[in-house]
Protein backbone atom coordinates (compact mmCIF):
# COMPACT_ATOMS: atom_id res chain seq x y z
CA UNK A 1 0.00 0.00 0.00
CA UNK A 2 1.24 3.01 -1.25
CA UNK A 3 1.10 5.93 1.71
CA UNK A 4 3.07 9.49 1.40
CA UNK A 5 5.69 8.47 4.29
CA UNK A 6 6.65 5.84 2.11
CA UNK A 7 5.58 7.56 -1.30
CA UNK A 8 8.78 10.31 -0.69
CA UNK A 9 10.97 7.46 1.66
CA UNK A 10 11.24 5.74 -1.90
CA UNK A 11 11.88 9.18 -3.99
CA UNK A 12 14.40 10.24 -1.41
CA UNK A 13 16.15 6.64 -2.26
CA UNK A 14 15.56 7.46 -6.11
CA UNK A 15 17.24 10.16 -5.64
CA UNK A 16 20.21 9.12 -3.71
CA UNK A 17 20.79 6.18 -5.96
CA UNK A 18 20.84 8.59 -8.92
CA UNK A 19 23.55 10.73 -7.66
CA UNK A 20 25.73 7.75 -7.00
CA UNK A 21 25.03 6.48 -10.12
CA UNK A 22 26.02 9.30 -11.82
CA UNK A 23 29.16 9.20 -9.34
CA UNK A 24 30.16 5.73 -10.60
CA UNK A 25 30.26 6.70 -14.10
CA UNK A 26 32.34 9.20 -13.58
CA UNK A 27 34.79 7.33 -11.59
CA UNK A 28 34.08 4.36 -14.03
CA UNK A 29 34.76 6.39 -17.34
CA UNK A 30 37.93 8.08 -15.60
CA UNK A 31 39.46 5.05 -14.63
CA UNK A 32 39.20 3.17 -18.57
CA UNK A 33 40.83 6.88 -19.63
CA UNK A 34 42.93 6.53 -17.13
CA UNK A 35 42.03 10.29 -16.29
CA UNK A 36 43.15 11.75 -13.52
CA UNK A 37 40.06 14.79 -12.80
CA UNK A 38 42.21 15.96 -9.48
CA UNK A 39 45.38 16.55 -11.15
CA UNK A 40 43.52 18.28 -13.49
CA UNK A 41 42.41 20.79 -11.25
CA UNK A 42 44.87 21.68 -9.44
CA UNK A 43 46.96 22.62 -12.72
CA UNK A 44 44.12 25.11 -13.23
CA UNK A 45 46.02 27.64 -11.48
CA UNK A 46 49.16 26.87 -12.65
CA UNK A 47 47.62 27.28 -16.65
CA UNK A 48 45.95 30.81 -15.78
CA UNK A 49 49.36 32.13 -14.69
CA UNK A 50 51.23 31.07 -17.14
CA UNK A 51 48.54 32.25 -19.67
CA UNK A 52 48.80 35.65 -17.69
CA UNK A 53 52.24 36.18 -18.03
CA UNK A 54 52.72 35.18 -21.66
CA UNK A 55 49.38 36.53 -23.51
CA UNK A 56 49.64 39.89 -20.90
CA UNK A 57 49.41 42.36 -24.33
CA UNK A 58 52.79 44.62 -23.68
CA UNK A 59 53.39 48.62 -24.72
CA UNK A 60 55.26 46.80 -27.63
CA UNK A 61 51.49 44.56 -28.93
CA UNK A 62 49.94 48.07 -29.41
CA UNK A 63 51.06 48.20 -33.06
CA UNK A 64 49.61 45.30 -33.53
CA UNK A 65 46.49 46.73 -32.73
CA UNK A 66 45.41 48.27 -36.46
CA UNK A 67 45.77 44.83 -38.37
CA UNK A 68 43.71 43.35 -35.28
CA UNK A 69 40.64 45.23 -35.25
CA UNK A 70 40.94 45.63 -39.21
CA UNK A 71 40.67 41.71 -38.98
CA UNK A 72 38.21 41.46 -36.27
CA UNK A 73 35.62 44.45 -37.62
CA UNK A 74 35.75 42.09 -40.88
CA UNK A 75 34.79 38.85 -39.16
CA UNK A 76 31.85 40.73 -36.94
CA UNK A 77 30.61 41.92 -40.40
CA UNK A 78 30.90 38.52 -41.42
CA UNK A 79 29.19 37.21 -38.48
CA UNK A 80 25.86 39.27 -39.23
CA UNK A 81 26.07 38.87 -42.48
CA UNK A 82 25.62 35.19 -42.38
CA UNK A 83 23.10 35.34 -39.73
CA UNK A 84 20.85 38.02 -41.18
CA UNK A 85 20.55 35.68 -44.27
CA UNK A 86 20.48 32.78 -42.55
CA UNK A 87 17.36 34.21 -40.67
CA UNK A 88 15.96 35.02 -43.89
CA UNK A 89 16.01 31.61 -44.82
CA UNK A 90 15.11 30.31 -41.37
CA UNK A 91 11.64 32.13 -41.17
CA UNK A 92 10.53 31.14 -44.64
CA UNK A 93 11.43 27.26 -43.79
CA UNK A 94 9.96 27.51 -39.98
CA UNK A 95 6.88 28.93 -41.36
CA UNK A 96 6.38 25.83 -44.08
CA UNK A 97 7.73 23.64 -41.42
CA UNK A 98 5.76 24.57 -37.84
CA UNK A 99 2.63 22.65 -36.83
CA UNK A 100 0.45 25.81 -36.99
CA UNK A 101 1.43 27.47 -40.34
CA UNK A 102 2.92 24.31 -42.14
CA UNK A 103 2.22 22.09 -44.76
CA UNK A 104 1.52 18.58 -44.87
CA UNK A 105 2.73 16.54 -42.08
CA UNK A 106 4.92 15.44 -45.13
CA UNK A 107 6.90 18.80 -45.65
CA UNK A 108 7.06 19.28 -41.46
CA UNK A 109 9.22 16.16 -41.08
CA UNK A 110 11.42 16.55 -43.91
CA UNK A 111 11.61 20.27 -42.35
CA UNK A 112 12.43 19.22 -38.98
CA UNK A 113 14.84 16.37 -40.62
CA UNK A 114 16.84 19.35 -42.68
CA UNK A 115 17.13 21.14 -39.75
CA UNK A 116 18.71 18.87 -37.68
CA UNK A 117 20.66 17.76 -39.88
CA UNK A 118 22.07 21.37 -40.14
CA UNK A 119 22.50 21.62 -36.76
CA UNK A 120 24.29 18.29 -35.61
CA UNK A 121 27.39 18.57 -37.70
CA UNK A 122 29.71 20.69 -36.08
CA UNK A 123 30.11 24.28 -37.09
CA UNK A 124 34.34 22.49 -37.06
CA UNK A 125 33.27 19.61 -39.72
CA UNK A 126 31.38 22.31 -41.86
CA UNK A 127 34.08 24.27 -42.34
CA UNK A 128 36.43 21.62 -43.36
CA UNK A 129 33.88 20.08 -45.76
CA UNK A 130 33.60 23.34 -47.47
CA UNK A 131 37.35 24.12 -47.73
CA UNK A 132 37.30 21.25 -50.66
CA UNK A 133 35.00 23.24 -52.55
CA UNK A 134 35.76 26.84 -51.91
CA UNK A 135 39.14 26.86 -50.54
CA UNK A 136 40.82 29.53 -47.96
CA UNK A 137 38.22 32.46 -48.45
CA UNK A 138 35.50 34.75 -46.75
CA UNK A 139 33.14 32.98 -48.04
CA UNK A 140 33.79 29.51 -46.49
CA UNK A 141 33.45 30.83 -43.51
CA UNK A 142 30.43 32.55 -44.66
CA UNK A 143 28.70 29.64 -45.53
CA UNK A 144 29.70 27.38 -42.53
CA UNK A 145 28.09 29.74 -39.70
CA UNK A 146 25.21 30.04 -42.35
CA UNK A 147 24.47 26.66 -42.88
CA UNK A 148 25.04 25.48 -38.73
CA UNK A 149 22.81 29.11 -37.76
CA UNK A 150 20.09 28.13 -40.54
CA UNK A 151 19.58 24.71 -38.54
CA UNK A 152 19.10 26.25 -34.91
CA UNK A 153 17.18 29.31 -36.08
CA UNK A 154 14.65 26.58 -38.18
CA UNK A 155 14.51 24.88 -34.80
CA UNK A 156 14.07 28.30 -32.80
CA UNK A 157 11.97 29.94 -35.08
CA UNK A 158 9.03 26.70 -35.36
CA UNK A 159 8.99 26.72 -31.68
CA UNK A 160 8.34 30.20 -31.04
CA UNK A 161 5.65 30.27 -33.99
CA UNK A 162 3.81 27.37 -32.11
CA UNK A 163 4.14 28.78 -28.84
CA UNK A 164 3.15 32.78 -29.98
CA UNK A 165 0.84 32.51 -32.90
CA UNK A 166 -1.34 30.03 -32.38
CA UNK A 167 -4.06 31.86 -30.77
CA UNK A 168 -4.18 35.39 -33.37
CA UNK A 169 -3.54 33.06 -36.15
CA UNK A 170 -7.04 30.92 -35.08
CA UNK A 171 -8.88 34.06 -35.01
CA UNK A 172 -7.42 36.19 -38.17
CA UNK A 173 -8.49 32.57 -39.84
CA UNK A 174 -12.24 33.03 -38.29
CA UNK A 175 -12.20 36.24 -39.85
CA UNK A 176 -12.03 34.89 -43.76
CA UNK A 177 -8.30 36.12 -43.87
CA UNK A 178 -6.12 34.28 -46.35
CA UNK A 179 -3.35 32.48 -45.79
CA UNK A 180 -0.75 35.18 -46.25
CA UNK A 181 -2.39 37.84 -44.61
CA UNK A 182 -2.73 35.26 -41.72
CA UNK A 183 1.43 34.44 -42.01
CA UNK A 184 1.89 39.02 -42.78
CA UNK A 185 -0.68 40.65 -40.53
CA UNK A 186 -0.52 38.38 -37.25
CA UNK A 187 1.97 35.21 -37.09
CA UNK A 188 5.44 38.16 -38.21
CA UNK A 189 4.13 41.11 -36.21
CA UNK A 190 3.31 38.50 -32.89
CA UNK A 191 6.52 36.46 -33.01
CA UNK A 192 9.04 39.83 -34.37
CA UNK A 193 10.02 40.42 -30.82
CA UNK A 194 11.48 36.80 -29.72
CA UNK A 195 12.62 36.56 -33.42
CA UNK A 196 14.88 39.34 -33.46
CA UNK A 197 15.82 38.64 -30.25
CA UNK A 198 17.14 34.94 -31.40
CA UNK A 199 18.59 36.59 -34.09
CA UNK A 200 20.83 38.98 -31.88
CA UNK A 201 21.73 35.85 -29.92
CA UNK A 202 22.74 34.10 -33.27
CA UNK A 203 25.20 37.29 -34.16
CA UNK A 204 26.62 37.11 -30.85
CA UNK A 205 27.77 33.14 -31.08
CA UNK A 206 28.79 33.56 -34.47
CA UNK A 207 30.89 36.30 -33.63
CA UNK A 208 32.68 34.14 -31.07
CA UNK A 209 31.89 30.78 -33.51
CA UNK A 210 33.50 32.79 -36.66
CA UNK A 211 37.05 33.10 -34.73
CA UNK A 212 37.33 29.35 -34.64
CA UNK A 213 35.92 29.20 -38.49
CA UNK A 214 38.63 31.71 -38.94
CA UNK A 215 41.73 29.65 -37.61
CA UNK A 216 40.49 26.52 -40.15
CA UNK A 217 39.58 28.82 -43.54
CA UNK A 218 42.96 31.26 -42.70
CA UNK A 219 39.98 34.14 -42.41
CA UNK A 220 39.63 37.15 -40.74
CA UNK A 221 40.84 37.15 -36.39
CA UNK A 222 40.99 33.62 -36.21
CA UNK A 223 43.67 33.44 -38.41
CA UNK A 224 45.49 36.70 -37.11
CA UNK A 225 45.55 35.00 -33.92
CA UNK A 226 46.51 31.98 -35.51
CA UNK A 227 49.84 33.51 -37.37
CA UNK A 228 50.46 35.43 -33.63
CA UNK A 229 50.25 32.58 -31.61
CA UNK A 230 52.51 29.75 -34.12
CA UNK A 231 55.09 32.77 -34.07
CA UNK A 232 55.49 32.49 -30.75
CA UNK A 233 54.50 36.15 -30.55
CA UNK A 234 52.08 35.69 -27.34
CA UNK A 235 51.56 39.10 -26.42
CA UNK A 236 50.32 39.94 -29.78
CA UNK A 237 48.15 36.67 -29.57
CA UNK A 238 46.57 37.94 -26.28
CA UNK A 239 46.06 41.07 -27.35
CA UNK A 240 43.64 39.59 -30.48
CA UNK A 241 41.97 37.68 -27.81
CA UNK A 242 41.38 41.12 -25.75
CA UNK A 243 39.96 42.28 -28.60
CA UNK A 244 37.55 39.33 -29.29
CA UNK A 245 36.40 39.48 -25.50
CA UNK A 246 35.71 43.17 -25.76
CA UNK A 247 33.51 43.09 -29.14
CA UNK A 248 31.53 40.17 -27.99
CA UNK A 249 31.05 41.48 -24.35
CA UNK A 250 30.22 45.06 -26.35
CA UNK A 251 28.03 43.09 -28.39
CA UNK A 252 26.10 41.24 -25.39
CA UNK A 253 25.45 44.83 -23.93
CA UNK A 254 24.04 46.21 -26.56
CA UNK A 255 21.81 43.35 -27.95
CA UNK A 256 20.65 43.60 -24.24
CA UNK A 257 19.46 46.87 -24.73
CA UNK A 258 17.89 46.52 -28.00
CA UNK A 259 16.12 43.65 -26.37
CA UNK A 260 15.05 45.81 -23.75
CA UNK A 261 13.74 48.21 -26.20
CA UNK A 262 11.85 45.81 -28.34
CA UNK A 263 10.19 43.20 -25.85
CA UNK B 1 -31.28 32.82 -40.28
CA UNK B 2 -29.04 30.57 -38.80
CA UNK B 3 -29.92 27.12 -38.76
CA UNK B 4 -28.08 24.18 -37.51
CA UNK B 5 -29.29 20.51 -38.38
CA UNK B 6 -28.12 17.33 -37.44
CA UNK B 7 -24.71 18.16 -36.03
CA UNK B 8 -22.30 15.54 -35.66
CA UNK B 9 -18.89 14.88 -34.54
CA UNK B 10 -16.45 12.47 -32.79
CA UNK B 11 -12.98 13.10 -31.75
CA UNK B 12 -12.56 9.27 -31.27
CA UNK B 13 -13.85 5.92 -32.98
CA UNK B 14 -17.36 5.39 -30.77
CA UNK B 15 -16.59 8.26 -29.02
CA UNK B 16 -18.92 11.12 -30.08
CA UNK B 17 -18.88 14.54 -28.94
CA UNK B 18 -21.85 15.90 -30.36
CA UNK B 19 -24.64 13.96 -31.59
CA UNK B 20 -27.68 15.31 -33.29
CA UNK B 21 -27.69 19.11 -32.69
CA UNK B 22 -30.42 20.62 -34.01
CA UNK B 23 -31.64 24.60 -33.63
CA UNK B 24 -32.28 27.25 -35.20
CA UNK B 25 -31.68 31.53 -34.44
CA UNK B 26 -33.36 34.77 -35.80
CA UNK B 27 -31.34 37.98 -36.30
CA UNK B 28 -31.36 39.87 -33.39
CA UNK B 29 -30.91 37.05 -31.21
CA UNK B 30 -28.20 36.69 -27.88
CA UNK B 31 -28.33 32.62 -27.37
CA UNK B 32 -26.33 31.35 -24.71
CA UNK B 33 -24.97 27.84 -25.05
CA UNK B 34 -24.29 26.82 -21.49
CA UNK B 35 -23.35 23.45 -20.16
CA UNK B 36 -20.52 21.74 -18.50
CA UNK B 37 -17.19 21.87 -18.88
CA UNK B 38 -16.25 19.01 -22.42
CA UNK B 39 -19.98 19.04 -22.99
CA UNK B 40 -19.09 19.81 -26.16
CA UNK B 41 -19.94 24.16 -26.45
CA UNK B 42 -16.71 24.66 -27.81
CA UNK B 43 -17.29 21.82 -30.75
CA UNK B 44 -20.12 23.89 -31.68
CA UNK B 45 -19.14 27.20 -31.80
CA UNK B 46 -16.14 26.28 -33.70
CA UNK B 47 -18.29 23.62 -35.95
CA UNK B 48 -20.29 26.87 -36.43
CA UNK B 49 -17.21 28.82 -38.84
CA UNK B 50 -15.45 25.36 -39.32
CA UNK B 51 -12.55 26.18 -37.17
CA UNK B 52 -13.24 22.69 -36.45
CA UNK B 53 -14.12 20.01 -39.36
CA UNK B 54 -17.08 18.42 -38.33
CA UNK B 55 -18.37 14.43 -39.19
CA UNK B 56 -22.25 15.48 -40.53
CA UNK B 57 -25.27 17.69 -40.62
CA UNK B 58 -26.14 20.61 -42.13
CA UNK B 59 -24.89 24.51 -41.13
CA UNK B 60 -27.35 27.01 -42.93
CA UNK B 61 -26.64 30.76 -42.95
CA UNK B 62 -29.14 32.38 -44.90
CA UNK B 63 -30.12 29.01 -46.87
CA UNK B 64 -26.57 28.42 -47.78
CA UNK B 65 -24.70 25.37 -46.45
CA UNK B 66 -20.96 26.57 -44.83
CA UNK B 67 -20.04 22.76 -44.75
CA UNK B 68 -20.57 21.86 -48.59
CA UNK B 69 -18.36 25.51 -49.46
CA UNK B 70 -15.02 25.30 -51.04
CA UNK B 71 -11.98 27.04 -49.62
CA UNK B 72 -13.03 30.25 -51.36
CA UNK B 73 -16.98 30.02 -50.86
CA UNK B 74 -15.77 29.54 -47.20
CA UNK B 75 -13.55 32.97 -46.85
CA UNK B 76 -16.72 34.04 -47.99
CA UNK B 77 -18.69 32.73 -45.29
CA UNK B 78 -16.03 33.44 -42.42
CA UNK B 79 -16.16 36.96 -43.02
CA UNK B 80 -19.61 37.00 -42.26
CA UNK B 81 -19.29 35.59 -38.92
CA UNK B 82 -17.10 37.40 -36.07
CA UNK B 83 -15.78 35.48 -33.52
CA UNK B 84 -14.99 36.72 -30.31
CA UNK B 85 -12.40 34.63 -27.75
CA UNK B 86 -11.61 33.73 -24.33
CA UNK B 87 -8.05 35.09 -24.62
CA UNK B 88 -8.99 37.98 -26.64
CA UNK B 89 -6.15 36.35 -29.55
CA UNK B 90 -4.92 39.99 -30.03
CA UNK B 91 -1.92 40.54 -31.91
CA UNK B 92 -0.57 41.92 -28.37
CA UNK B 93 2.19 44.26 -30.15
CA UNK B 94 -0.12 45.56 -32.90
CA UNK B 95 -2.07 49.18 -32.10
CA UNK B 96 -5.86 48.56 -30.93
CA UNK B 97 -6.57 50.36 -34.37
CA UNK B 98 -4.64 47.77 -36.13
CA UNK B 99 -6.16 45.15 -35.04
CA UNK B 100 -9.76 46.28 -35.49
CA UNK B 101 -8.93 46.41 -38.71
CA UNK B 102 -7.78 42.81 -39.18
CA UNK B 103 -11.68 42.01 -39.61
CA UNK B 104 -11.51 43.60 -42.84
CA UNK B 105 -8.82 41.20 -44.14
CA UNK B 106 -11.15 38.68 -45.23
CA UNK B 107 -12.71 41.33 -47.80
CA UNK B 108 -9.47 42.22 -49.26
CA UNK B 109 -7.42 41.29 -51.73
CA UNK B 110 -4.43 39.27 -50.63
CA UNK B 111 -1.85 41.90 -51.49
CA UNK B 112 -3.54 44.53 -49.95
CA UNK B 113 -4.03 42.61 -46.59
CA UNK B 114 -0.80 41.31 -46.43
CA UNK B 115 0.77 44.74 -46.34
CA UNK B 116 -2.23 46.60 -44.73
CA UNK B 117 -3.78 48.88 -47.27
CA UNK B 118 -6.81 50.02 -46.04
CA UNK B 119 -9.25 52.25 -47.22
CA UNK B 120 -10.25 55.93 -45.66
CA UNK B 121 -13.76 54.65 -45.35
CA UNK B 122 -12.18 51.54 -43.15
CA UNK B 123 -9.92 53.50 -41.08
CA UNK B 124 -13.05 55.71 -40.44
CA UNK B 125 -15.10 52.80 -39.39
CA UNK B 126 -12.98 51.56 -37.24
CA UNK B 127 -13.04 54.81 -35.17
CA UNK B 128 -16.71 54.63 -35.16
CA UNK B 129 -16.76 51.20 -33.92
CA UNK B 130 -14.09 52.23 -31.29
CA UNK B 131 -16.02 54.51 -29.88
CA UNK B 132 -19.14 52.49 -29.63
CA UNK B 133 -17.08 50.16 -28.04
CA UNK B 134 -15.65 53.31 -25.48
CA UNK B 135 -12.04 52.66 -26.25
CA UNK B 136 -11.90 55.85 -29.61
CA UNK B 137 -8.90 57.09 -26.82
CA UNK B 138 -7.15 54.01 -26.90
CA UNK B 139 -6.48 53.62 -30.90
CA UNK B 140 -2.98 54.16 -30.98
CA UNK B 141 -1.93 51.96 -27.88
CA UNK B 142 -0.59 48.74 -28.02
CA UNK B 143 -2.98 46.22 -27.00
CA UNK B 144 -0.69 44.73 -24.76
CA UNK B 145 -1.18 47.64 -22.67
CA UNK B 146 -4.73 47.13 -22.59
CA UNK B 147 -6.26 45.16 -19.36
CA UNK B 148 -8.83 42.22 -20.16
CA UNK B 149 -12.25 43.84 -20.51
CA UNK B 150 -10.66 46.72 -23.04
CA UNK B 151 -8.64 43.86 -24.91
CA UNK B 152 -12.38 42.07 -25.38
CA UNK B 153 -13.58 45.53 -26.68
CA UNK B 154 -11.43 45.03 -29.07
CA UNK B 155 -11.79 41.31 -30.00
CA UNK B 156 -15.95 43.08 -30.57
CA UNK B 157 -14.72 45.90 -32.56
CA UNK B 158 -12.38 43.80 -34.98
CA UNK B 159 -15.73 40.78 -35.34
CA UNK B 160 -18.35 44.29 -36.23
CA UNK B 161 -16.24 45.89 -38.79
CA UNK B 162 -16.49 42.13 -40.87
CA UNK B 163 -20.46 43.16 -41.13
CA UNK B 164 -21.24 39.70 -39.70
CA UNK B 165 -24.67 38.20 -39.56
CA UNK B 166 -23.48 36.09 -36.57
CA UNK B 167 -21.12 36.69 -33.76
CA UNK B 168 -19.86 33.35 -32.15
CA UNK B 169 -18.49 34.13 -28.57
CA UNK B 170 -15.87 31.21 -27.36
CA UNK B 171 -16.27 32.01 -23.55
CA UNK B 172 -16.04 35.55 -23.79
CA UNK B 173 -16.08 36.69 -20.23
CA UNK B 174 -14.28 33.45 -18.29
CA UNK B 175 -11.25 35.29 -18.05
CA UNK B 176 -12.96 38.70 -16.75
CA UNK B 177 -13.86 40.47 -13.64
CA UNK B 178 -17.28 40.18 -12.61
CA UNK B 179 -17.66 44.20 -13.45
CA UNK B 180 -15.94 43.83 -16.90
CA UNK B 181 -17.79 40.97 -17.35
CA UNK B 182 -21.10 42.75 -17.06
CA UNK B 183 -19.94 45.58 -19.55
CA UNK B 184 -19.39 43.10 -22.15
CA UNK B 185 -22.32 41.10 -22.00
CA UNK B 186 -24.52 44.03 -21.57
CA UNK B 187 -22.50 45.13 -25.07
CA UNK B 188 -22.88 42.10 -26.65
CA UNK B 189 -26.36 42.62 -25.73
CA UNK B 190 -27.21 46.06 -27.05
CA UNK B 191 -25.05 45.59 -30.45
CA UNK B 192 -27.16 42.29 -31.66
CA UNK B 193 -30.15 44.64 -31.20
CA UNK B 194 -28.77 47.76 -32.54
CA UNK B 195 -27.21 45.76 -35.79
CA UNK B 196 -30.09 42.69 -35.83
CA UNK B 197 -26.99 40.14 -36.19
CA UNK B 198 -26.97 36.59 -34.39
CA UNK B 199 -24.92 36.30 -31.34
CA UNK B 200 -24.30 33.15 -29.82
CA UNK B 201 -21.97 33.02 -26.87
CA UNK B 202 -20.25 29.48 -24.69
CA UNK B 203 -20.92 30.56 -20.68
CA UNK B 204 -20.42 29.41 -17.73
CA UNK B 205 -22.17 31.74 -15.76
CA UNK B 206 -25.72 30.77 -15.56
CA UNK B 207 -27.07 34.13 -13.72
CA UNK B 208 -25.72 36.20 -16.76
CA UNK B 209 -26.77 33.79 -19.44
CA UNK B 210 -30.02 34.23 -17.78
CA UNK B 211 -30.01 37.74 -17.45
CA UNK B 212 -28.38 39.09 -21.13
CA UNK B 213 -29.33 36.00 -23.13
CA UNK B 214 -32.46 35.98 -25.15
CA UNK B 215 -32.32 32.16 -25.78
CA UNK B 216 -30.39 29.83 -23.99
CA UNK B 217 -29.20 26.20 -25.62
CA UNK B 218 -28.60 23.55 -22.75
CA UNK B 219 -25.81 20.91 -23.95
CA UNK B 220 -24.64 17.79 -21.82
CA UNK B 221 -22.33 15.07 -23.32
CA UNK B 222 -22.50 16.25 -26.86
CA UNK B 223 -26.46 16.30 -27.03
CA UNK B 224 -28.93 18.86 -26.62
CA UNK B 225 -30.59 19.11 -23.65
CA UNK B 226 -32.47 22.43 -23.69
CA UNK B 227 -33.29 24.63 -26.29
CA UNK B 228 -35.73 27.45 -24.97
CA UNK B 229 -36.09 31.37 -24.08
CA UNK B 230 -33.71 32.52 -21.44
CA UNK B 231 -36.79 32.62 -18.82
CA UNK B 232 -38.01 29.21 -18.98
CA UNK B 233 -34.77 27.63 -17.92
CA UNK B 234 -35.71 26.26 -14.33
CA UNK B 235 -33.81 24.25 -11.79
CA UNK B 236 -34.63 21.48 -12.68
CA UNK B 237 -32.90 21.72 -15.76
CA UNK B 238 -29.89 22.90 -14.47
CA UNK B 239 -29.75 20.02 -12.30
CA UNK B 240 -30.03 17.43 -14.66
CA UNK B 241 -27.81 19.25 -17.30
CA UNK B 242 -24.77 19.76 -14.34
CA UNK B 243 -25.56 16.75 -12.14
CA UNK B 244 -25.89 18.71 -9.23
CA UNK B 245 -27.50 21.58 -7.55
CA UNK B 246 -26.36 25.15 -8.95
CA UNK B 247 -29.24 26.72 -8.45
CA UNK B 248 -27.32 29.71 -6.27
CA UNK B 249 -26.03 30.52 -9.35
CA UNK B 250 -29.07 31.88 -10.18
CA UNK B 251 -29.52 34.37 -7.64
Amino acid sequence: MQTPVNYLARKHWKQTGAIVLIGGIYLLSSWILKFDGLSGIIAIPKAFSWLGVNFKPTANSVHFLPSIWQKLIGTVMLAIASTVVASLIAILVAIMGSKVTGGSSLVQTIVRGIASFFRNIPLVAWAMILLFSFKQSDFTGFLALLLMSVGYLIRAFMEIIEDEASETMLALKATGASYFQVIFQAVLPQIMPSLISWILYMIENNVRDATLVGILTGTGIGFVFDIYYKSFRFDAAGMTVLSIILVVIALEVLSNQIRKVIL
Amino acid sequence: MLEVKHLEKSYQKDKPALTDITFSVDPGTFVAIIGPSGAGKTTILRSLNQLIKDDGGQILLDGGDLRTANKTQLRGYRRQIGMVFQNYNLVERLTVIENVLHGRLGYKSTLAGMFGRYTEEEKQEAMTLLEKVGLEEFALRRCSELSGGQKQRVGIARSLIQHPKVILCDEPIASLDPASSRTVMQLLKDLTTEFNIICIANLHQIGLAKDYADKIIGIRQGKMVFNEDADALSEEILKTLYDQNVTEELD
